[in-house]
Parts: structure tokens; C-alpha cells; sequence
């Protein structure tokens, strides 16, 4: 429909938006949420701030994310031993993919079409062609694999598992393990950062996210966490997520209910935030002026203001709410 | 260090190093024990009660270890009741510095005192009594197990927090139960309930028969109370108290609102993954012996991935210092106490159905660590023998 732009220099303004009209009612920037224990999808529409579509999906929904265009949307179904992929449109499902038993976690890869999915039951990562729906690999890892990443150029996927408190690096080319560092107790979440140059994973009993260099794989730094009040033991950290200039990390710390706000270039921790209980993982809006954070807990998502730094909203959700993804 | 191990990690992966092979080699041993005859047959022991946990410990080890070369060798000891298991734990020694013990106290203790096991590293993963934490505390002696001083603290702190502080104690005529309902005496007294009245169930009658005649009579006379307490560790009286007695009231301690190391029903934390993999290699649900001896499995694992040795004296110092911490899905890390070798661990408070609360419960603080507040801390252990 976007030829019609191309028409005078003065009527593209209005064509366009005519077009837009008529082609697809100009849609609404969401947040999916995954609902754990109940089976469903929260919908939370970011103007309207609440939720405003409840989807149901398979059982144990966990790991969520958007195919690059966002034309499909792609949930770990963890006790439904499959990947489950839907039209966001109509909430229908299209498809199961193959992925192992009990996939918790997922990343999408560059190449918008190989899934890497942590089979949290089987130490196992599972390679998935989305377009095929075959697996394409198997990799053995640690127990309890669950925290991915893959790198921005898609040269490496990252594992993290929980129970043998390693990160395991996935070559993509070779589908091979090449390297497999240590970190504190019960890794959750990794990301890359600084165009992967540097590999944060957080540590949930450890207490720690540690910072590796990705040429090396030699850890770098590592950040701790005291929020006041809060017993040490419980300040837990789980899922991050950076801010486009990627200078700030926001980090949940689980049931000590607060997220962190760092300084990605100082390692420092500049701020905490209380959110609901039990703060898992979290999703920015499209100008990531917004954070929306699940709260396993208590059952609903925290809306934070980025400049701010402050929680504007709790939005109820369904029963432990765990993953996010963004709809733009 | 840290930073060394992990360098040192990828390198082994990338290049062969021998240098860091470590091979290590774990016996566990059991002693069997005949269970007194109890009134219902409903649950027997499992045969492998302890064992699956090591064997599913040794299987995450390996894991582990595949990804370090680092490999773990389990071998199971199961000695009869009338075998010789000191003799047993001497040629073991022989072999190996590193041994899981699934026995009661007093052979704990003779194994812990032969002059093979010093310098050895033994895990008590059975006895919950408390003279191995206290008077007779070992040196080479750690424990996986949680002492009943800490899960009767654990159920103290609930009645505190519910304000159901009059009490009344049922107990049983065995040792486990009298050593049961003494700890409990002591969390009362520690945490300021009070105990109305105290019963010994020394019936001999046949309860499945005659339950609903007997016990509303035999607790007709029990002072007022919000909670009854039961010491029957062996199982044998207490499943039949509850909805028998004389006045409406909640059963807790042996039976009704326990207090456990673990249980099928805990869930959280990540629990959900352990009890399916325990569930597959085992094919029954984990109880506390199980988790027990897990701990004690991974607690090796995790002091050999950290510091890529498998010599005793390396792995006691990290194990017993300020840098060890075992995730074992309870929550929170999990440490030992420096000064009697207890694993520091939260306790469960579960019904047959669901976790009804796990203590440390909030609001009973510590200065250290809120683990402490169960079980015995460092001002009340007169153990010694961790001092130097």
C-alpha cells in the first residue's frame, strides 16, 4: 500500500495517511504478557495502559517473542512440550513447532528464521528452522538451561544454565559448544551489549549480574545489589533489559520486589525502584519511554517511567505473569 | 580467583589440559535399620529412600562436570542390619576421602572417630540429632540433613506469627520421638509459647479399628489449646489424631503441619524442575532423606567446580568459608555454619497438599543471617572441634 506514497510532494502527508486508514487501522502499540499458571497472554494496550485482549494459549506459557516483522509471535508452551506460533491479529494458533521437551526460554536469531530454545527439563538447547518446522539441532548443555541471547551479527547464541551455573556459548556456524564460563549460582537471563562487545548474565542466587568480554570470554566486572530493607539473600537478580544508548540496565530483582537501575558503562547501581512482588522479567515500549515489568507474585505488571525512574502503574494481569514482549 | 577459575575453564575447552582433570570418587553408605511396626502399612519406605537423591545429585555433578573435565564416581555402600558398616567405612577410606553417610548418629560417630577419617570429609545426610551439632560435634563431620532444632524452630516461628501460642504435645514412646518432642519443648520455650499440657501415647490398640473411639477421649482432658502438637516421628499414632480429637482443633509437628527438609509439595524457586527430574530418574516423589543426600552431592559438585580440586583440606576450607553458596531450590543460598558444619537451609511448613509457609518466616531477623534464627546458632552450640 505504500506505493500510493510515492505520488506529488504534496500529497504524500495526506495519501499516506489515507492509505494507512484504509489498508490497516493504524495499530495500537502493545505488550504481550505471558500468564504462567494460567494459561493465557495478557494483551496491555501502552496508551491505554490496561489490559485489553486475554488470549489463551498452551499450557505453562513462558518465553515469548515476535518474529522480526511481528507477524507472527512465538510462546514456549513449556508443559505443553512445544512452541506454539500465532497470528498476533486474530490470537489464533497457526502452528506448533517442534522444541523439545518443556521449553522454557527462546531467542530468534538474526536470520529471523532459527529459533534456539532452552529445553529446561533435558539440559538441552534446541535449534528449530521456523520455516521448515524441523529441528535442526541439538546442543547438550548445563541442567536447567534457561537465560538466551544471541549476539547482534548472530555468531554466537548464548545458554545459560541454572543448576550448573555456567554460561555456554553456541557457535551458530557449527551449532557447537566453543567455550562454557562459570558465574555465580543460578543463572536466569543474558544479553548482549555494546554492539556484543560485552555479555551480561545475571546470577539469581548469587546475588550478582557478571560482565563478560565477548572476545576473551573473560569476565570483566561484576555488579552487586543492596536494596535497604531488604535481607541480601532475597535480592535476586532475574531479567534485564538496556535503554537504546544502551548507557542504563534495568535489572529485576526478583522477591526483593525492586528493580535496579545501572549504569551500563560504570557498572554502578544509580537507583531502585518498587515494583510488585516477585519481579521476573520486563519489555520497553517502542521509544522505550515506558518499562513493563511482570511481577510473578502479585499477579499484575509494573509500568515504570524511564526518565522518571519512577512506577507510574500496576496493571493486573493473570496468575504469574513471566515473560514480555513488545508489539510495536 | 574467580576470575582464574573461569579463564582457566575456557581454556580446557579450547585446548586439552590434563593439568585440570579432576576425578573424583564419592562412596555412600548406608546402614539399614529395622523400623519399628507401626499401626498402618499405608506408606512403607522406599528402598532407594536416600540413595535416588544422591544418584540424581551425582547425575548433576557430571553434568557439571562434562562441561569442566571434572568427573564424579558414585559408589553406593548398602550395609545390612547386623553388617559391620565402621569396617565398611574403613576400607572405603581407603579409597576415597569423601563419604556420604546415611546411618544413624551414633555409627556417624564411630566412622567420624576412626583414625582413617581424619582429614576426611564425611556428610551426615540422615541424623537430625542434635548432640552432632552441639557436644559431639565433629570436625570432619557436615550436615546436610537439617537438625529437628531447626524444624521445630521452623514451626515455632509459625505459631508465633499466627499468635497460637497455647499449646498441648502428644508424644510417642521411641527415641526419635522423645528426641522430636524434646526439640520441640526447647522452640517453645525459645520463641515464648507455652505448653499446657503434655500426653505419651503408649496405647497398643490397633487404630485403624477403634481411632474415632479412642482419641477424642484420650485428648478429652487436654488443658485449652489453639494447636495440638504430635511427636511421632516414626509414624506409627499420629495420621489417626486429626478430626478425632476432643475439642476442633489443628494438628501440627509429626503429622497435620509439618515441618520438613523437603517435600513433593514444594514447588517454588525453581523446585517444579527438581522434582520432575527427581520424579524421572526415581519414579516417586523426593522426601527430605532424598534432598538430603542430594545436597550433600552437590554440595561436593559445587566445592569442586569452584575450586577445580578434589583435595579434602581445599574443599572443606571453601565449603566452611564466606564464599560458598549451593542454589538448592529453597530460595535462597544455601551455606554451612562455620561453627558446627549445619547446612544452613529454610524449612518448609507443608501439609500433604501445599507449602504453607517456609521459615525463616518474615519478621524473625537475625544479625548475620535469618537462616540462623533455626536451629542452633553460634552463642547456643557448644561444638568446639570447628574452631582454629
Amino acid at each position: 500500500m505504500f506505493f500510493l506514497c510515492k505520488n506529488t510532494q504534496n500529497t504524500v502527508l495526506s495519501t499516506c495517511l489515507a492509505a494507512l486508514m484504509l489498508g490497516a487501522p493504524a495499530q495500537a502499540e502493545e505488550i504481550w504478557i505471558t500468564n504462567e499458571k494460567d494459561d493465557t497472554i495478557s494483551v496491555i494496550d501502552v496508551a491505554k495502559l490496561e489490559v485489553v485482549r486475554t488470549i489463551e494459549t498452551g499450557e505453562r506459557p513462558r518465553g515469548i517473542t515476535f518474529s522480526l516483522d511481528h507477524s507472527v509471535v512465538y510462546i514456549c508452551a513449556s508443559d505443553s512440550d512445544t512452541v506454539q506460533v500465532m497470528d498476533p491479529e486474530t490470537g489464533k494458533i497457526l502452528h506448533d513447532l517442534p522444541s523439545g521437551e518443556d521449553p522454557e526460554q527462546f531467542v530468534l536469531h538474526p536470520d529471523n528464521r532459527h529459533l534456539y530454545i532452552a529445553n529446561e527439563d533435558d539440559a538441552i538447547t534446541t535449534v528449530v528452522d521456523t520455516q521448515t518446522r524441523r529441528v535442526v539441532a541439538q546442543i547438550d548443555v548445563g541442567i536447567e538451561p534457561e537465560g538466551m541471547a544471541v549476539s547482534p551479527d548472530g555468531k554466537y547464541v548464548i545458554t545459560t544454565s541454572e543448576t550448573t551455573n555456567m554460561a555456554h556459548w553456541i557457535d551458530t556456524a557449527t551449532r557447537d559448544l566453543v567455550a562454557n564460563t562459570l558465574v555465580d549460582s543460578r543463572p536466569r537471563h543474558a544479553e548482549f551489549t555494546r554492539g556484543g562487545t560485552e555479555l551480561w548474565v545475571s546470577a539469581e542466587i548469587g546475588g550478582t549480574v557478571s560482565i563478560f568480554d565477548v572476545d576473551s570470554k573473560a569476565e570483566k566486572a561484576k555488579i552487586d545489589f543492596a536494596v535497604k530493607g531488604v535481607h541480601q539473600d532475597r535480592v535476586q537478580p532475574v531479567g534485564f533489559e538496556f535503554t537504546d544508548d544502551e548507557k542504563t540496565a534495568f535489572v529485576a530483582l526478583g522477591p526483593s520486589n525492586h528493580v535496579a537501575v545501572v549504569n551500563a558503562e560504570t557498572y554502578e547501581v544509580e537507583d531502585y525502584i518498587l515494583v510488585g512482588r516477585r519481579v521476573w522479567h520486563m519489555a520497553f515500549n517502542s521509544d522505550k519511554s515506558l518499562l513493563f515489568t511482570t511481577n510473578g507474585v502479585s499477579g499484575d505488571v509494573t509500568v515504570i517511567d524511564v526518565a522518571r525512574r519512577e512506577a507510574i502503574k500496576s496493571i493486573k494481569v493473570g496468575r504469574f505473569p513471566w515473560g514480555a514482549a513488545l508489539r510495536p | 580467583m574467580k576470575i582464574i577459575i573461569q579463564a582457566l575453564a575456557v581454556f580446557c575447552l579450547l585446548a586439552p589440559c590434563a593439568m585440570a582433570d579432576v576425578s573424583v570418587s564419592i562412596v555412600y553408605l548406608r546402614q539399614q535399620v529395622e523400623s519399628p511396626p507401626v499401626l498402618s502399612n499405608l506408606d512403607p519406605a522406599p528402598e532407594d529412600l536416600g540413595l535416588a537423591g544422591a544418584t540424581l545429585g551425582l547425575k548433576d555433578n557430571t553434568t557439571t562436570g562434562r562441561f569442566l573435565g571434572q568427573t564424579y564416581t558414585l559408589d553406593i555402600q548398602d550395609i545390612p542390619v547386623d553388617g559391620d558398616i565402621v569396617a565398611a567405612a574403613r576400607s572405603a577410606l581407603e579409597t576415597t576421602r569423601l563419604i556420604v553417610l546415611d546411618t544413624p548418629a551414633a555409627v556417624a560417630l564411630a566412622i567420624a572417630d576412626l583414625p582413617e577419617a581424619k582429614g576426611a570429609l564425611l556428610f551426615n545426610a540422615s541424623a537430625p540429632d542434635r548432640h552432632l551439632r552441639d557436644t559431639d560435634c565433629r570436625a570432619n563431620l557436615l550436615h546436610t540433613m537439617p537438625s529437628d532444632a531447626m524444624r521445630t524452630d521452623a514451626l515455632a516461628q509459625f505459631l508465633v506469627k499466627r499468635r497460637w501460642d497455647q499449646l498441648a504435645l502428644i508424644e510417642g514412646t521411641y527415641p526419635d520421638d522423645t528426641a522430636f518432642a524434646d526439640s520441640l519443648r526447647a522452640s517453645l520455650t525459645k520463641f515464648g509459647l507455652r505448653l499446657r499440657s503434655e500426653k505419651i501415647w503408649a496405647f497398643d490398640a490397633d487404630m485403624r479399628r477403634n481411632a474415632a473411639q479412642e482419641v477424642p477421649l484420650f485428648t478429652q482432658d487436654l488443658r485449652d489449646h489453639d494447636v495440638l502438637l504430635i511427636a511421632d516421628e516414626i509414624h506409627d499414632f499420629g495420621r489417626y489424631i486429626a478430626y478425632n480429637t476432643w475439642d476442633p482443633r489443628p494438628v501440627a509437628g509429626s503429622e497435620g503441619l509439618v515441618p520438613v527438609g523437603w517435600s513433593h509439595v514444594v514447588e517454588q524457586w525453581g523446585a517444579a524442575q527438581l522434582q520432575s527430574r527427581f520424579n524421572d530418574t526415581a519414579n516417586r516423589p523426593m522426601q527430605s532423606r532424598d534432598y538430603a543426600a542430594w545436597a550433600a552431592l552437590r554440595v561436593i559438585g559445587e566445592a569442586v567446580t569452584r575450586t577445580s580440586s578434589d583435595d579434602p583440606e581445599t574443599l572443606r576450607s571453601y565449603i566452611l568459608g564466606p564464599d560458598f553458596e549451593l542454589a538448592a531450590f529453597k530460595g535462597r543460598p544455601l551455606s554451612f555454619r562455620s561453627w558446627n558444619g549445619q547446612l544452613r537451609q529454610p524449612i518448609p511448613l507443608v501439609t500433604s497438599r501445599a507449602v504453607v509457609a517456609q521459615a525463616p518466616l518474615d519478621g524473625f531477623l537475625h544479625q548475620v543471617n535469618e537462616l540462623d534464627t533455626l536451629g542452633l546458632d553460634r552463642p547456643d552450640s557448644s561444638c568446639t572441634a570447628f574452631e582454629n
